[in-house]
């Protein structure tokens, strides 16, 4: 076994799967509340990753930025998460809202409509072509290694980067006032109201949480892969969201768990398998199945139980 | 039994389902007794309505664009039957659709071209794509049984990528049998598909395919009128209403979902393969989004589950932007549609002199303000002569290079549109006149210069949002009440 090689599937599929984490995260605090595919979750992310890309070329660009490397990085992630952030909330508002009592169809249909809408208007304001972070120039070109372990900054930063945006969201949400009415919002919307639980403002939290977690992803993609496009959101919507499945949609350690496993899945599959970097996706496609014939729940996921 | 209030509702009874009869009746005059015509018609007669025009098509024009309008006319209409009964009847949200179509169309391309040398008859390959694809349906439809509907909506979306993953790059496997195979020839797609050979009768003319295809689209829409009357027509309304009513009533909700499902995938397929006929080649980058959100737009504007309202939308979402493509044409009934719903909408005409004279004093002042300050926005002409194009240049911004403010301004318009109906009535009489400001300075920069390609979407999107608040359910479609 090419150990070498191995250890480097496993970096690459470990910010892969922080990722992907961060992105299932969207998923799964909106589900919880909601019971709502949000289709436009990737593009969300997608977004996030332009606010960052023009944050730093706003404060000087990669060469000479105007502030130290880690104040525009920061600025970069606050801004684009905020930015995000805002974007969900207004996304909740005005396509989701309206339609809440409507059959179960119609805001799955209007997910797709925004959905399809960011990325056409991505495509007509950013243009058709791949931008770059040249961030190599932010934060040095060098590689570093622990052991056989070797990892890039901006790998190692996207990992604690999440770790500590994950550690916070969960003590949050079983820790503050507001995390609480979202857990009992999530259990029963129309017993959460009459207790007194302004739903409405939960709903419009959770949306401003979970697109400010996909804001920050996308600025972790652009400082870990160097390009960003309009249609990038898709695959990786599609991938959190199958994160989110695995691990079972609704559960928070649940959408950790399994961002790591489609990540270093995908990681490996790309080295492993036959035509592994052409149909990565396919296999991560075949996960997806095998999980929902074998245990549809998820893994961390409780079989819901429907109630008439 | 104590009294009773009159007015408070009955327990047990719903008001809204025992008043629907009553409701039905309140049609009178002309359009009363055209409904109950129509209602007393006979399902093939009722298709006759739309085919006998159609038949008689051809023989009003000898124009091949006109002629290659139809014939996408009718595709669009057979795939947008297959999505209904998935859709429409039994309410299972499939993103995956067009991947059925393009299977059907690979498919009949491997088995009648030269791709690998075999020239099936249509008679044999026509069979056997469509149990091919109703094949892949069930194996995409099985996982998906024991999901909620939104679980199968991202899967079959996950399928949808997959195949075109798939087809992009089926040129260079090794398979473990076969060895290395060109299966779907990459990008480049497959060229050169046979015409339809029915016991040696060719369809290879543009008019023969037209008439093949109208024949199909009448069959499929008899069978469907059929289907929906019968047993299991009902069984599929009833899930889709409420599965676990259903359920409850003994229907076997799981397989009739995939039947659902298995029967939309051979539609697909079948079309597919008709398809791959008349554009002679399956080329991957036919099967994308695009096309399946005019699928979509052409169901929601019929109205799910409605049979003859999917004939009609998809003969306005095809028409439309034919009728729109030139300028000289398009202007005018552009104006005259949005002058008709201001008339229809705004009642006191106080009010409407109100917002159009607003219009009018916003556009002077935009322009002098912009001829003042940022010279460039006024610097172009607008598209035509005469006096209203003359008129335009003086009221009206044209940026001298306006592709990429027009294309701002037209995604501020969208989200406009989609805000607006939700403000308070003050606001929107107030923000009505930026309002059409915004859509006239988008449709004399942007639409009215190159309209086709992306913008075909665009006005598909401005269709169905101006549908939604006026019939939510659809052009053909009946309202469903909630039941709480």
């Amino acid at each position: 076994m090419n150990w070498s090689l191995f250890f480097d599937l496993t970096v690459s599929g470990l910010t892969l799967g922080s990722l992907y984490a961060l992105i299932a995260l969207g998923y799964s605090l909106v589900y919880g509340i909601l019971k709502l595919l949000n289709f436009a979750h990737g593009d969300v992310y997608m977004i996030g990753a332009f606010i960052g890309w023009y944050v730093l070329h706003a404060l000087g660009g990669p060469l000479n930025p105007t502030f130290t490397g880690g104040v525009v990085l920061l600025l970069m992630f606050i801004i684009a998460m905020l930015g995000c952030g805002v974007l969900g909330v207004a996304i909740e508002r005005f396509a989701y809202r309206p339609l809440r009592n409507a059959p179960r169809i119609a805001p799955l249909i209007s997910a797709l409509g925004v959905s399809i809408f960011l990325q056409n208007s991505a495509l007509l304001v950013f243009g058709a072509g791949f931008r770059d972070y040249d961030t190599f120039d932010l934060i040095g070109v060098k590689t570093h290694n622990i052991g056989q372990l070797f990892f890039s900054v901006p790998q190692l930063l996207t990992v604690i980067t999440s770790i500590c945006l994950m550690v916070a969201l969960t003590v949050f949400v079983a820790r503050s006032r507001l995390g609480k009415a979202m857990r009992s919002t999530s259990f029963d919307r129309e017993a959460a109201s009459m207790m007194g639980i302004d739903v409405d403002r939960v709903i419009s939290v959770t949306f401003f949480i979970g697109s400010a977690l996909a804001g920050a992803a996308g600025v972790m993609f652009g400082l870990v892969f160097g390009q960003i496009y309009h249609f990038m959101g898709f695959i990786a919507g599609l991938k959190g969201f199958t994160a989110a499945v695995i691990g079972g949609i609704g559960s928070i350690p649940g959408a950790m768990l399994g961002g790591l496993i489609v990540g270093l899945g995908e990681s490996y599959a790309t080295g492993y398998l036959p035509q592994g970097s052409t149909f990565q996706n396919l296999y991560v496609f075949a996960l997806l199945i095998l999980v929902i014939l074998v245990r549809p729940s998820g893994l961390l996921g409780k079989a819901a139980l429907q109630k008439v | 039994m104590e009294q009773q209030p009159p007015d408070t509702p009955r327990i047990g009874v719903d008001e809204w389902v025992a008043s629907v009869e009553g409701k039905r009746e309140r049609y009178t005059g002309v359009r009363g007794a055209l409904a109950r015509e129509w209602e007393r018609l006979p399902p093939p007669a009722r298709v006759l309505v739309f085919a006998i025009p159609a038949a008689l098509f051809p023989l009003v024009t000898t124009d091949g664009n006109v002629f290659r309008y139809g014939l996408f006319t009718l595709v669009y209409a057979l795939l947008a039957l297959g999505l209904n009964i998935v859709v429409g009847f039994a309410g299972l949200l499939d993103l995956g659709y067009v991947a059925f179509f393009g299977c059907g169309a690979y498919l009949y391309a491997i088995l009648a071209s030269p791709q690998f040398g075999n020239h099936w008859q249509a008679e044999a390959a026509i069979p056997v794509v469509v149990v091919f694809t109703a094949i892949v349906g069930l194996l995409v439809g099985l996982p998906s049984r024991r999901l909620f509907g939104d679980y199968l909506a991202i899967l079959t979306l996950f399928f949808g990528q997959a195949f075109v993953i798939f087809v992009n790059n089926a040129n260079r496997i090794d398979f473990p049998i076969f060895g290395h195979t060109d299966l779907t020839g990459g990008s480049n797609g497959i060229a050169n598909i046979d015409p339809l050979n029915f016991f040696g009768y060719t369809i290879d003319s543009t008019k023969k395919q037209y008439y093949f295809l109208l024949i199909s689209v009448a069959l499929v829409l008899i069978l469907l009128m059929f289907v929906n009357e019968s047993r299991t027509g009902r069984a599929w309304r009833a899930l889709r209403e409420d599965p676990l009513a259903a359920e409850v009533m003994s229907i076997p909700v799981n397989r009739l979902k995939l039947l659902a499902f298995v029967c939309g995938a051979a539609t697909a397929g079948f079309t597919g393969a008709i398809y791959g006929t008349i554009a002679t080649a399956a080329l991957p980058g036919d099967y994308d989004v695009g096309l399946l959100i005019t699928i979509y737009a052409i169901m929601i504007l019929g109205g799910f589950g409605s049979i003859m309202g999917i004939v009609v939308g998809a003969i306005v979402v095809s028409s439309v932007p034919e009728l729109l493509r030139s300028s000289a044409n398009a202007r005018p009934l552009f104006y005259g549609a949005i002058l008709l719903a201001l008339l229809v909408k705004l009642r006191p005409w106080r009010l409407l002199a109100a917002e159009l004279g607003g219009l009018l004093v916003l556009g002077f002042g935009i322009h002098a303000i912009a001829a003042a300050a940022y010279p460039r926005l006024v610097d172009g002409e607008s598209i035509g002569s005469g006096v209203f194009a003359q008129g335009l240049d003086h009221w009206m911004l044209f940026p001298k290079n306006p592709v990429k403010i027009a294309d701002v301004a037209y995604i501020l318009l969208v989200a406009a549109i989609v805000v607006y109906p939700q403000l308070s009535r003050l606001w929107r009489a107030v923000l009505l006149p930026p309002l059409l400001y915004l859509v006239m300075f988008v449709w004399e920069n942007l639409l009215l210069v190159h309209i086709g390609g992306a913008t075909r979407l665009i006005l598909l999107g401005a269709l169905l949002v101006a549908l939604m608040n006026v019939r939510p359910q659809g052009l053909f479609g009946t309202a469903t009440v909630e039941i709480v």
